[in-house]
């Protein structure tokens, strides 16, 4: 058999309308063709802004495991840059967050200094490379930065490919739920805070993903968790306040009908939500004050608008879901075809009472912690899956639920949130962009 | 520890309250998670925050920042059939160097304690070893030693971690 990368064919086999290939997630040539074809020209997700408040401030992370410095420079543009020396390749920082004293990245092997922007600014010793060949190469210029890169209301996203789609028409209407966790500041800003929880998953990314918009997983994945936390409050008596724990585990165990009644909206290139009409966010008490500053900040209608729109979980294909109502977000890095990081940040609405960072603090620790019950379960079932791939005998996938042909015309639209047809849009965009070419 | 005599008014001594110490390790790697959950004052909290000189569980993430009735839901969870993640059941060892008194406050009843440790919590082939310091807050209420705090302080709280699915 030829490699996928030889077989364009074989590759573009792996996907059909209803069900996908093992190797999808198993084949190591697959994750390696993802990383060279789908994550260099999807648009991902980097950092916030406001990880970076000043010019000079940096923040160090990888896209698609490329080590990129996304830094705020003098004239307080954020920038992606490569995070590689242009001499030898060292990294030029290695702290997470940190500032660039002077206005200059040094580097700490030999001393080659860059400005904010990433341009070299001076070699040690210079006079050694005339008569070379050095201008005419990177290293003669300075850094590689990143051409496309979008500060999307304090989201930065960029392409790695100079070849690909616009920023608007990669997300298109699914930049709505980004609006509305922004909205939902009285000032209209957000602000990373409450520290990022990182959680080592043995699995592929797109397990991790896909789960996002699978809603026929909770009642059953997570019975011995919210369940167990249902029967342990089913004691109270009924007018007991709730503590909010118990009112983010509950819904977790709610009925099919619950979550299929929710319903889904499918964007083009893999993008989706589900919670249409409600979520398992929409039964939280409200917090005093807040919604008052919302009115203030916006009128009675609109404000009412934005806290009306609760949606679960929104999908940024490829790696990042964001849960607006309340304001939290996840980031998968692949570092392999069965390993994933996933980082969870939280963030404070500005001007919100400090309390609706504490619910947002505490729903990320509750359920998306290395020690969180509901990850041990999520985690559990992907790496189950993992494991269980590698069976012979079936080498498929179904995707098959509430499946329908009218789907080949047109896949964006809302549909029953039971359906999978958020998977089935994920790997339309997976065969689009992991086709040949540049 | 309920079988242990009951405590008068006069001070505890340190050997006691080191006593204390080894055994609330030794019913969590016993698996005895009821007793050790009686450990815990009704306000009780085991807290594991998530970087270094972490203020408050409260408006920064942390580890475990669990009260009883979280506490009391991770140890049912436990007994429930459906945890598939406990299938395979993890299994945990502390090892502790000699918890120091830290200070103590005789006429309040109340003692802080200083445990480095090991862990080592592993699940079928997988071992994962944690290291850091355990600080027990011990206040003398009902004739016995019961916890107001434990702070675990790893040495990587900000790693990237896998699981941790029992108690550090």
């Amino acid at each position: 058999m030829r490699p996928y990368r030889d077989d364009p064919q074989r590759l573009r086999a792996l996907v059909r309308e209803d069900r996908v290939h093992r190797d999808v997630y198993i084949d190591p040539e697959v994750f390696e063709l993802e990383m060279q074809r789908l994550w260099r020209r999807a648009w991902l997700y980097v950092g916030h802004d406001s990880q970076i408040p000043e010019p000079g401030d940096y923040y160090t992370t990888t896209l698609a495991r490329e080590p990129v410095i996304m830094m705020r420079g003098q004239d307080k543009q954020v920038r992606v840059l490569m995070n590689r020396c242009a001499h030898k390749g060292a990294q030029l920082v290695s702290a997470t967050h940190g500032h660039c004293e002077g206005g200059l990245l040094r580097c700490p092997y030999h001393g080659w200094t860059y400005r904010l922007d990433g341009s070299l600014r001076t070699i040690p010793l210079r006079a050694g490379y005339e008569g070379t060949a050095l201008e005419e190469t990177q290293a003669g210029h300075g850094l590689v930065g990143l051409a496309d890169v979008v500060n999307y209301r304090g989201f930065v996203f960029a392409r790695l490919s100079p070849q690909g789609m616009d920023f608007a028409d990669y997300f298109a209407g699914s930049l709505s739920s980004i609006d509305n966790m922004v909205d939902r500041s009285p000032e209209g800003r957000l602000q990373v805070a409450g520290g990022v929880l990182r959680y080592q998953h043995d699995c592929n990314w797109k397990m991790f993903i896909e789960n996002l918009n699978d809603t026929m997983h909770p009642m059953v994945a997570h019975e011995s968790a919210a369940g167990t936390a249902k029967k342990l409050w089913a004691g109270q008596s009924p007018d007991a306040p709730k503590p909010m724990a118990i009112e983010q585990f509950l819904p977790f165990v709610n009925g099919y009908d619950f979550f299929d009644k929710m319903g889904v909206r499918i964007y083009p290139n893999g993008h989706s939500y589900t919670g249409v009409h409600f979520s398992i966010h929409s039964a939280y008490s409200a917090i005093g004050e807040y919604e008052q500053r919302l009115e203030q900040a916006y009128g009675a209608e609109r404000a009412r608008a934005i806290l009306g729109e609760v949606r679960h979980n929104t999908v940024y294909y490829p790696n990042l879901t964001i849960k607006g109502a309340i304001q939290s977000i996840r980031v998968a890095r692949p570092i392999a075809v069965d390993k994933t990081l996933i980082e969870s940040w939280t963030f404070r609405l500005v001007g919100a009472p400090e309390k609706l960072l504490q619910r947002t603090v505490l729903y990320t620790r509750l359920i998306n912690a290395p020690t969180s019950v509901v990850g041990h379960d999520d985690r559990h079932c992907y790496r189950a899956m993992q494991e269980g791939l590698h069976a012979q005998g079936n080498d498929w996938v179904s995707l098959h639920r509430n499946f329908s042909a009218a789907e080949r015309e047109r896949i964006a639209g809302d549909y029953n949130g039971t359906s999978e047809v958020s998977m089935r849009g994920q790997f339309r965009a997976w065969a689009t962009l992991m086709e040949s070419g540049s | 520890m309920n079988a242990a005599p009951a405590l008068g008014t006069a001070p505890i001594d340190a050997e006691t309250l080191e006593a204390f110490v080894y055994e609330e390790a030794r019913l969590i790697d016993e698996k005895r998670f009821d007793e050790w959950l009686d450990l815990f004052d009704e306000d009780g909290l085991y807290w594991m925050p998530l970087t270094r000189g972490q203020p408050d569980g409260i408006n920064h993430t942390s580890l475990f920042h669990e009260d009883a009735l979280l506490l009391r839901i991770r140890i049912e969870r436990l007994k429930n059939p459906h945890s598939f993640s406990q299938h395979r059941p993890s299994h945990c060892q502390h090892v502790l160097q000699r918890p120091r008194v830290e200070t103590r406050d005789d006429e309040a009843g109340m003692y802080v304690l200083r445990t480095p440790f090991i862990y080592v919590e592993a699940q079928a082939d997988d071992q994962l070893l944690l290291a850091g310091v355990s600080w027990l807050h011990l206040v003398r209420r009902g004739g016995r030693l019961r916890i107001r705090l434990k702070k675990v302080e790893l040495v990587n709280c900000d790693a990237a971690l896998p699981s941790i699915e029992l108690f550090p």
